[in-house]
Parts: C-alpha cells; sequence; structure tokens
C-alpha cells in the first residue's frame, strides 16, 4: 500500500512549523517527541502505522481555524483524527502531516427536548450522547459497535452505522447540524434545529467523506424517544440460505424488525465459547430479531416473526421474556469480535454490502476462496440490510499469512461488487479500500467525486491518500476537453 | 456522419437515453448555451426565471427498471412519472416513506404529474418527514450526466454504502444545476397497515406547538404532526375538520391495527388537558394527510381563487414556529412537521412580504422559499434562503466541479449558480 511521497521540504521545516502552531495552541497541546506521537502511529486498522510529524490538540474552533490556514500556508498535510477507532485506516498518519487531534471537543453544549436534539462537540463519544439524554427517555440512534470510544465527529466523517441502520439509518439520516471548518480557515455553519437545507445539501456530503472535506468543531444530532417495548428473539436455522429465506419473508410482510443480525456457524461457536449466551451450537446460521415499539404492536410482531421463522424451517426459537434475556441474546453478538480474537491470534475484518438475496451465492464462494488460501472465515451479517462482515482468521507471526488474508479480503469485497452491492457499508474506504475503488467506479465517477473534494480543498492537503487511488491536482480535473461539440445530434429527438 | 445543423433557439431536446442526454449536453458545454432541465415539467414554475434557450426534456426517459419488494429496492429512469411509481408500490403493499409531496396543483398545474428525477432534484417530502426522513435519506444511487458532458454514478441499490462521497445528497435538492439525472434507484418501505389521526380541537398557535412537542416526544411513534388555524381548516375535505369551527391540531399514528388503536387512546389520554380530543379514522385520515402534504389549503380553485398569493415555505427550530409567524404578522399560515414547517400565504403585491420573512427567518434560524409567485416576483426577490458568502462560496466551488460552463439550469437557484 503506497501513500503519497512525503515533502522532504516540509519534513525538514518541522522546527518553524512547530513554533507556528505554538503560537495557536499553546502547552501541551502541540506533541512533538516520538515518545508520545507513538500514541497516534495508527488507528483501529493496526497492520499499518506511521508516525506523524506532529500532532496538534486544539480547545476551539478558532485554533481549529488557525491551524488549518497556518498549515494550507506552510503546504502542510493535516490529517483529523477523533477517538483513532477507524477500521478502515482514516485516520493513518503520514509522514509529512500532523495530526489534528479533537478530543478536547468533549462537551455536550445544549440539550433540547423540545426540539428532540442537541449540540455536542465533535470529541463526545458516540455512547455518551445516549448517556446524557436517557434520563429523559431519549437517545442517540446510531449505535456502532465501538460506540464506547468513537467520537461524534469521527461518526460524521465516516457515516458510521450500527446495528439498528434499517430502521433507524445511519449517522447521516440522524444529523441536523454542523460546524465545520475548511482547509483555509474558512468556519462554515451548515443547518441548525431545523429540516433540509437552504442550498446544496453540504451536510449531507460532509457526512462519510472521511475527513478529506473539512474538520467538524460542532454537531447538532436528532434525539429519539427511546421505544416503550424491546423483544428479541433467538432464531437457529439448518442451513444459511433458510436463515436468509426467513428475512426475505419477514421484510416482505411488511414488517422493519430494530435489529436484524445473522451468525454464521464458526462465529456461533467463538461467541457462545466467549460469553455463553446460550446460543445452539449445532446450528448453521443465528439470527438475532429485534423488535421495538409499542408493546401492543411488539406482542403482535413477535408472534408473526416467529411464525414465518417456523415455515422458513428454524429448528430452535427463544423469544426473550425480560431485558436480562434480551441482553443475553445480544451478548454473543456484539462479543463476536473479540470471540473471534480468541479463537485466532490475529483476524481481520471485512466489511461489504450485498442485496440480501445474494447471500447463499457469497456465502458459498467465501467458502471457496477459503479453501483456496487456506484460510478460516466468521461471519456475521447485518442481514437486514445486507451488510456482511466476515471476520478473516490469520497469524501475522506466519510468513506470507497477513498477504493471503489482506488478497482473500480484496476478493470477497470484488464479489460484493459483481453481485450488486458496494465496497463499504459502514466502515468506510480510508486507505484500506482505496486501491479497490476502481472496481465499484471508473474513471470518470472517482474524477467527479473529487471534483468535489477541490471545491473543498483544492490544495488537496486534508486527509490525503485515503479513499481515492489517485491523486489528481485540481487545476487538471479543472480542465474541459470538448470534442463533437460542433456536431449536433442528427440523432436526438426535438421539438 | 454527423452533419451541421443549426439549433433554432427554443428546441426542446428529448432524449431517448443517457447517450443523447451527453450529447445534448456536450454541445450545450462546447457552445455556452444554457438549458433548462425539465424531468415532466410539473415545477417549472418553482425557482428563478431560467435565462436558457433551450430546454432538455426527460419524459423519454421513462420506466421502472427494478423492483424487487423483498429488498426494499426499486429503479426507474428519471422520467419516469412518479404516479405510475406509487401505483406499483402499492400493489405491493409499499410506498415511499419520506411521502413525497404533490407541487402541481399549488403552482396551477395538475395533479401526479410529476416524474421521480424532479421530485428528487427539489427533494421534496411529505408530513413523514420527521419520522422517515426527507427523499434525500432514501435515495440511494444514481446515473447522471455532468455539465461537463460526462456521465458518472454514485451510491449503489443497497442501503448500507459509505464507499466515496454520498452524492446522491448534493444532486436532491439540486434543481438540476449540478447534473441531469437519468436514472435512480431509491429505498421502498411496507405501507403501514393503518392510518389514525387524533385531532385537538380549539388550540392557539403557541399551545399547538406545546401538544405537537408533547406528542413527538412521547413513544408513540407519532408519523405526523399538524396544525392548521380555523379559517384553514375549514378548507378541509374531511368534514370533521372542516366543521370543527376552530382551530384543529393533528397527530399521526400508523402501524398494524392494535397497535394504533393503543397508540392513539394513549395519545388523547395525554393530550386531554390541552383541549378537546377526536380522532380520524383511515380513510379521513389519509385523505386529511394527502391535503396537508399537497398545500391544499392555497390552492387556487375555481370556487377559491387563491393564485394572487405568494406562498412560503419556511423551516425553522419546531418550537420556534408560532413566533416565527406572530413576527411576520400577517397573512394566513398553517404548520407541519410539529410545527418546523410553516407554509405561509401573503399578498403577491410588493416584494410579496419577503422583507418580513427574510428578517424573522434570520432572527429564529432556518430557511425560507419562495414557492409560489408570479414570474416578476420570483425574478426580483431572493426565491432559496439567502447563504453566508462562505457557503455561497463553497457552493459555487461545487458548481464549477459539475458545471464549470453554467448550462445546466444556471440561476435557477441563486444567481451564479
Amino acid at each position: 500500500m503506497h501513500m503519497p511521497e512525503p515533502n522532504r521540504r516540509v519534513i525538514d521545516a518541522k522546527a518553524d512549523i512547530v513554533a507556528a502552531l505554538r503560537a495557536i495552541v499553546p502547552g501541551e497541546g502541540v506533541i512533538v517527541d516520538d515518545e508520545e506521537l507513538r500514541a497516534y502511529e495508527s488507528d483501529g486498522l493496526t497492520a499499518y502505522r506511521q508516525l506523524p510529524l506532529i500532532v496538534v490538540l486544539p480547545e476551539t474552533t478558532d485554533q481549529v481555524s488557525r491551524v488549518l490556514k497556518c498549515c494550507q500556508e506552510r503546504g502542510v498535510k493535516v490529517v483529523p483524527r477523533g477517538a483513532g477507532t477507524s477500521l478502515s485506516g482514516g485516520a493513518l498518519p503520514l509522514a509529512d502531516g500532523i495530526i489534528l487531534g479533537l478530543g478536547k471537543f468533549n462537551r455536550v453544549l445544549e440539550i433540547d427536548f423540545d426540539n428532540r436534539c442537541a449540540v455536542v462537540q465533535p470529541g463526545v463519544t458516540n455512547l455518551a450522547i445516549t448517556k446524557a439524554v436517557e434520563d429523559h427517555g431519549f437517545y442517540y440512534a446510531p449505535d456502532p459497535s465501538s460506540q464506547i470510544a468513537c467520537t461524534i465527529g469521527g461518526n460524521v466523517a465516516e457515516n458510521s452505522g450500527g446495528v439498528h441502520c434499517l430502521k433507524y439509518g445511519l449517522t447521516t439520516n440522524n444529523l441536523l447540524g454542523l460546524e465545520m471548518v475548511l482547509m483555509d480557515g474558512t468556519v462554515l455553519r451548515i443547518g441548525g434545529k431545523h429540516l433540509d437545507a437552504e442550498g446544496y445539501d453540504l451536510l449531507g456530503i460532509m457526512t462519510g467523506s472521511e475527513g478529506l472535506l473539512g474538520v467538524v468543531t460542532e454537531v447538532t444530532v436528532r434525539l429519539l424517544k427511546k421505544p416503550e417495548t424491546v423483544r428479541a428473539l433467538l432464531v437457529g436455522f439448518p442451513t444459511s440460505e433458510q436463515a436468509g429465506d426467513a428475512v426475505a419473508a419477514i421484510i416482505a410482510h411488511g414488517i422493519i424488525p430494530g435489529g436484524m443480525e445473522m451468525m454464521d456457524k464458526p462465529a456461533i461457536h467463538a461467541a457462545e465459547d466467549f460469553v455463553h449466551a446460550g446460543y445452539p451450537r449445532d446450528v448453521e446460521a443465528l439470527l438475532i430479531v429485534e423488535l421495538d415499539g409499542p408493546q401492543a404492536e411488539v406482542d403482535h410482531l413477535i408472534g408473526e416473526v416467529s411464525r414465518i421463522c417456523d415455515e422458513k424451517g428454524a429448528v430452535t426459537c427463544r423469544v426473550s421474556q425480560n431485558e436480562e434475556e434480551r441482553t443475553t441474546f445480544w451478548a454473543g453478538r456484539k462479543a463476536a469480535f473479540p470471540a473471534v480474537g480468541r479463537i485466532s491470534p490475529d483476524y481481520y475484518c471485512m466489511d461489504g454490502t450485498i442485496p440480501r438475496a445474494q447471500l447463499p451465492l457469497v456465502l458459498r464462494r467465501m467458502r471457496e476462496f477459503g479453501e483456496h488460501y487456506g484460510l478460516r472465515v466468521a461471519n456475521v451479517f447485518h442481514a437486514g440490510d445486507g451488510n456482511l462482515h466476515p471476520l478473516i482468521l490469520y497469524d501475522a507471526n506466519k510468513p506470507g499469512e497477513l498477504e493471503k488474508a489482506e488478497d482473500f479480503g480484496s476478493d470477497i469485497l470484488k464479489l460484493c461488487v459483481e453481485v450488486g452491492g458496494v465496497l463499504t457499508g459502514e466502515h468506510g474506504v480510508g486507505v484500506e479500500k482505496r486501491d479497490l475503488m476502481g472496481s465499484m467506479f471508473n474513471e470518470a465517477d472517482l474524477q467527479q467525486q473529487q471534483r468535489v473534494k477541490c471545491a473543498f480543498d483544492p490544495e488537496s492537503l486534508l486527509n490525503p491518500g485515503k479513499v481515492f487511488p489517485q491523486l489528481h491536482r485540481c487545476a487538471e480535473l479543472g480542465r474541459m476537453h470538448i470534442s463533437g461539440g460542433k456536431l449536433p445530434f442528427p440523432d436526438i429527438p426535438r421539438f | 456522419m454527423t452533419t451541421m445543423m443549426t439549433i433554432e433557439k427554443g428546441t426542446v431536446f428529448a432524449p431517448d437515453n443517457a447517450g443523447q442526454v451527453v450529447e445534448a449536453v456536450a454541445w450545450a458545454a462546447a457552445e455556452g448555451e444554457p438549458l433548462e432541465v425539465i424531468g415532466r415539467g410539473s415545477k417549472r414554475a418553482l425557482g428563478r426565471p431560467l435565462q436558457a434557450g433551450h430546454s432538455l426534456d426527460l419524459s423519454r426517459l421513462d420506466g421502472i427498471t427494478l423492483y424487487e419488494p423483498e429488498e426494499l429496492v426499486l429503479s426507474a429512469r428519471a422520467g419516469t412519472p412518479l404516479a405510475a411509481i406509487e401505483a406499483l408500490l402499492d400493489e405491493h403493499r409499499q410506498m415511499l416513506a419520506f411521502e413525497p409531496m404533490d407541487l402541481g396543483p399549488l403552482l396551477g398545474g395538475a395533479p401526479g404529474a410529476a416524474s421521480i428525477g424532479g421530485m428528487l432534484a427539489c427533494n421534496l417530502s411529505g408530513p413523514r418527514r420527521i419520522k422517515a426522513g426527507a427523499a434525500r435519506d432514501h435515495f440511494l444511487g444514481f446515473s447522471a450526466v455532468s455539465g461537463r458532458g460526462e456521465v458518472f454514478k454514485s451510491g449503489g441499490r443497497v442501503v448500507k454504502n459509505v464507499t466515496g462521497y454520498d452524492l446522491c445528497k448534493l444532486l436532491c435538492g439540486s434543481y438540476g444545476t449540478l447534473g441531469v439525472m437519468t436514472d435512480v434507484t431509491v429505498k421502498v418501505l411496507p405501507r403501514p397497515e393503518k392510518t389514525y389521526t387524533v385531532l385537538v380541537v380549539g388550540l392557539d398557535d403557541a399551545s399547538a406547538a406545546r401538544a405537537m412537542s408533547r406528542a413527538l416526544g412521547s413513544p408513540h411513534e407519532v408519523s405526523g404532526a399538524a396544525h392548521l388555524p380555523a379559517s384553514l381548516a375549514a378548507r378541509s375535505g374531511v368534514s370533521y375538520v372542516a366543521k370543527a369551527g376552530a382551530a384543529v391540531t393533528a397527530i399521526r399514528v400508523e402501524g398494524p391495527g392494535p397497535s394504533v388503536e393503543y397508540r392513539c387512546a394513549a395519545l388523547r389520554r395525554e393530550l386531554a388537558d390541552l383541549g378537546e380530543t377526536e380522532e380520524l379514522l383511515s380513510q379521513n385520515s389519509l385523505t386529511f394527510w394527502r391535503e396537508l402534504r399537497d398545500v391544499q389549503p392555497f390552492v387556487d380553485t375555481p370556487d377559491a381563487p387563491r393564485g394572487d398569493h405568494a406562498v412560503w415555505k419556511i423551516s425553522v427550530a419546531p418550537t420556534a414556529g408560532p413566533g416565527v409567524v406572530a413576527d411576520i404578522g400577517h397573512g394566513a399560515a398553517f404548520y407541519d412537521w410539529g410545527g418546523g414547517l410553516i407554509w405561509l400565504a401573503l399578498p403577491s403585491g410588493g416584494d410579496g412580504g419577503a422583507a418580513q420573512v427574510r428578517d424573522a427567518v434570520a432572527k429564529a434560524g432556518g430557511h425560507a422559499t419562495l414557492v409560489r409567485a408570479p414570474l416578476e416576483l420570483r425574478a426580483a426577490e431572493a426565491v432559496f434562503q439567502p447563504q453566508d458568502a462562505a457557503a455561497a462560496m463553497l457552493s459555487e466551488r461545487v458548481k464549477d466541479g459539475f458545471d464549470p460552463k453554467r448550462v445546466l439550469n444556471p440561476g435557477r437557484m441563486y444567481a451564479g449558480l
């Protein structure tokens, strides 16, 4: 994996840059020692590491603005970072770039229950938002599995999801407003407590832009009232095809569950060995279907889902009778990643999305890939929305296994695209899937996306080397090659 | 072999396929000839007047190309009538959950004349916006032709997708100024089995806002919250509402039968201290919310000529709604989105109330759009919310990236865009 060639001139000017940054962010807010920089050398994708040139931890929007302006003037690259939990290398440092850490932006600024929203700083963790409002029976809906640690600013950058996306949407569907800073230091406020945009949907394009367009300094999120009742079913099937059929039938029946998760046998066993959630060991696929809403509705739907699963050949079916039991159903699923970590020295977590009907084909092909590479794979699957998380088991200490795992991963993602899906459902492209972008987009598609980048960051200094396999200069992208413009299309119907 | 031809002013190009759209736009870009981009033309009277010599009519890009009810996904060519899509979804007990409004009648045209591409280009949603999200939240993918005359695509056919920038968001609500969409894919959802409405009668605007906040802050999954003053309630085709003789605050619940009945009863209990409550069952509910969605109280009809009034759409924080209306101080107004969406009719003489509206909205935070107004007024006053310098600069650079020669609906939203 190649990152942009470090700029020697910038590295040599480190002392000057540090002095300029210290004039903006005093004291310990500018980190320069290798020992301390080490803490920032990678994010959740630990296979890639790089010491940043400098780490800056500003505390105010004004400081962020001045830091960015200072960096732009000196041609210094900037990598924004929240909690560093990205699984795609979105916060991977650059040797000639600074890390702009937003950790000190950690305050909940306003909670407005009447308008059902909260204004928070970007370094507030996802879970802390819910914690701040749960006394009043509200919550913030997107719940990525890293929610204890990941920050809302990072969620905006990555458009994070979670297990409740099918019913409640991703981050992008739960935001009302942003304050952000462009690379040239311009501070911009988008949206607010009202709905929809007044011009172009800049909030929408910012969300999921992986830190390439601007630095988020304040976020207004929608709050939802907690559902009255939440219950779950734990259903085992003899084949993953039957489990997939059950998922399709539930949705075809007009039911949108709050969550619908599937695990395959290796994942079931790993989870059960780890947390003893009472999962059946002799099934090929396990479904967790969670229904939430008014009590009367949930009770009614539990019956319907149970009947549908029965018709589709379920061999075990348990319905949670209380909150403790529901939590136990989820315990295994929520611990699936660490559970797999126990049965293999290393694992590589993938994140493709497929049209749900393609699941049997994709699982079969994945088994074939596994045999080809001689590696095992465990699958957890957001079954409702088709988001697949294959966990490839490998041992980094065995020469060549990491490379094999990466090739295996690429094959899986290309397969996702081939069957009508996409490379990433919620983890982002980052550096990890950057070089696979060409399997989903052609050059014209990618260039049009990069022209958006040029509108926000014409010098391409913000998080370069992520998302796009090839960097183009904005001047080059702006050029128009008009050919044949003089030939007026004799074939187009005209009136 | 192609031949040189003179293109007369006012030519309507009606391409049959994306390739022909490319040809037309490439020609326009090369010649610097702006195009008015039209789906089926139902919303041509919305936006700033265009100075385009020619138009690009997409109505021949017609047809649903993919519909998989179990996968909750539908794809269509951009000029496909929205009505055809909604009819097919209805057959399968599904819907576009964001409840796209039909602006046709309000703008003086026929109902049911919109295209799916036009609806998405205007990001049109309805009362369910507060629960299900806007059109932009259901827009999964597209293929389009940029003002550079190049085909590009974004998104896909799956709901969960963060691969690359979310250009769907940017195109949705861009009023055809960034690209000509040729194919679109949207998320669809099951249609609710039952729709009931709780009515609270006789509340003033401020009490109504409190009632709506209380209902939306309840766990009863309210999917619509609106308030009509007595004079506008009287225009309803639902006799309960028209004959109430007082202001009507409406709270909608949808879902399976037993759940809807249970929640209606709970809401009536929880709102009882505010005023007398009533209930609309399914048929009346559907009629009422459709009227509200399409701004029926302000539609010009032979019986009730109202076309001389300018109609504003104002989006603010829900609790700020009554204050904004009071601040503007005249005209007829009703509320949707729990108080956050104000539909306001003002005499179209002078500035059509622009100064007062802009001033009140600036104080409250939000945006106002002059949805219906005579051509002269739309030429003289900003139709869309004026942007601050930073947002205007950024929007202009975004436009540069898609349509550097300004050939796609130039000036439809803002001068220079």
